[in-house]
């Protein structure tokens, strides 16, 4: 592991900082099927390019936020905190739906 | 000029142009792949392909630690290594190829209570499936491996071990070069420097693939890429439970043979055996982290090297020569993929995570007799991918992986 990591509060740290969290999922809400529910629980994109994903600063500020990495480079060419508005730039993990 | 070409007269399998139709096409000239083919062509069947997107043996094939075992820790686990273990041991044989096989012991170290219990447990389970395994205490670990530490000097000092003497290791490019010129010998085409690029899909079945070499009809493809699965699955519109992480190694400069037995400890994420070249070879758990590149890193020999000092303080001045990275494809449940899909003639060989190579012959065995038969042996019916849709997980992780 030994990318840069920009943490939306603390900066660039070595990735060792940080803890993955996995690509980001849509959670199946209440009244979802059986089929939904396992397909949130277990299937994966697992994207071979540019791909969404969760770290946490877990020696740091311990913030959770996403981050745009290519899988292929594990070069990031983004991060921000959840809630805020994604980027007009921002393209769809390859071969998503 | 083609590379293979070139050494004419030592090939052992030859280049073929790519035809327009085929009866398998095999995605992934590994060992899965070309073990496939090989009992495909026994079985009769005529017309088979490998595509290679690089050479044979590039991926996991070529990059796995050569470590077989089948101390696992389900019922269904256990059944189906134990059933490769005993197809490695009569593969030389079979392939007429010399494998370099040593079946030296294997030597799960406990260094917890809880570990020392789930040592017990697998050797509960493995010795009423009729797989030799037992748990050993540091008088007995010592007489087998004088040179490890059992000292209390340790964080983490050794408790007991789950003792497997059929585990072994075998020559990993061997075997694969042994699969590839028989299923040769024996009409299969096996197509290097051919990707490919996509799965053809009409009315819920497979039609043919297209490859960079041009496009194939043919009515089965089965994928066996290792961690690529998921981008293979995608091409056929197959969802898939599969992350891709990471899985390093390093090797020493050789020293003279002194350790006998391969040494794994879930608790320092580190494993270690000596190769028939003296290297010392070392292995760690998966990168915590999802990614496709193969690229070996700094951090990993830091860590890696000191949680094997932990074991072998012997080894503090021999010299690093060597590391390297592969992917794995890891399931929620730490069990293959395996059978059909719901794309009818589309099969799945994924999922393997850090245990594919342990599994290859009894692999070729099973998915050849299940396109040969249309029927799924039961050995590996429970790695139905269909297993996550119905909630019959495997769970594997206890026994599957060093980081657990």
């Amino acid at each position: 592991m030994t990318f840069l990591i920009t943490c939306p509060n603390c900066g660039p740290r070595e990735a060792l900082e940080f803890s993955y969290g996995g690509e980001i999922t849509r959670r199946a809400g209440p009244g979802s099927s059986s089929a939904e529910l396992t397909g949130y629980l277990f299937f994966r994109e697992n994207a071979n390019g540019w791909q969404t994903e969760w770290w946490l600063h877990r020696d740091g500020c311990r913030m959770w936020f996403l981050a745009e990495r290519h899988t292929f480079t594990n070069e990031i060419r983004r991060t921000y905190p959840p809630g805020s508005e994604p980027p007009v730039d921002a393209q769809a993990p390859e071969g998503a739906a | 000029m083609h590379p293979v070409r070139y050494f004419k007269p030592w090939r052992m399998w030859r280049h073929h142009d790519v035809e327009k139709t085929y009866d398998v096409v095999i995605v992934g000239g590994g060992a899965h792949g070309l073990a496939m083919a090989y009992e495909l062509a026994k079985r009769g069947v005529k017309k088979v392909a490998v595509l290679e997107k690089s050479y044979i043996g590039a991926g996991g094939s070529g990059r796995n630690t050569t470590i077989v075992r089948a101390n696992y820790r389900t019922p269904e686990g256990v059944a189906f290594y134990k059933e490769a273990l005993r197809l490695y041991e009569q593969l030389a044989q079979e392939l007429d190829y010399n494998l370099l096989f040593s079946q030296q012991g294997h030597l799960t170290l406990a260094h917890a209570e809880r570990a020392v219990n789930v040592a017990h447990e697998r050797a509960e389970v493995n010795r009423l499936l009729g797989v030799d395994s037992r748990v050993i205490y540091p008088d007995e670990i010592g007489r087998l491996c004088p040179v490890l530490d059992l000292s209390d000097r340790p964080a983490f000092p050794i408790m007991a071990a789950l003792y497997h003497p059929p585990g072994g290791v075998i020559r990993h490019d061997a075997v694969v070069w042994a699969y590839a010129r028989q299923a040769d010998r024996m009409g299969v085409h096996i197509h290097q420097d051919t990707e490919v690029t996509g799965v053809v899909v009409e009315d819920g079945r497979v039609a043919g693939v297209r490859t960079s070499r041009g496009d194939i009809s043919t009515r089965v493809v089965v994928s066996a890429v290792a961690g690529w699965t998921s981008e293979v699955a995608r091409m056929a519109g197959v969802r898939v439970p599969i992350v891709t992480h990471p899985l390093q190694a390093f090797v020493t400069e050789p020293l003279k043979p002194f350790l006998h037995v391969i040494l794994v400890s879930a608790t320092l994420h580190v494993y270690v055996s000596q190769t028939d070249r003296g290297e010392v070879l070392i292995g760690s758990e998966i990168e915590p982290y999802s990614s496709y590149s193969q690229a070996s890193t700094l951090n990993f020999l830091e860590v890696t090297a000191k949680h094997a000092l932990e074991l072998l303080p012997m080894l503090g001045r021999v010299k690093m020569m060597r590391a390297w990275g592969g992917l794995c494809d890891v399931t929620p449940d730490y069990s293959p993929i395996m059978g059909l899909t719901d794309v009818d003639g589309f099969l799945l060989d994924g999922g393997w995570g850090t245990y594919g190579f342990k599994a290859t012959p009894i692999v070729g065995v099973t998915m050849a007799d299940l396109i040969h038969t249309g029927r799924v042996p039961d050995l590996i019916a429970p790695f139905a991918v269909s297993r996550f849709w119905e909630r019959r997980l495997v769970s594997e992780i206890a026994a599957a992986a060093v980081s657990h």
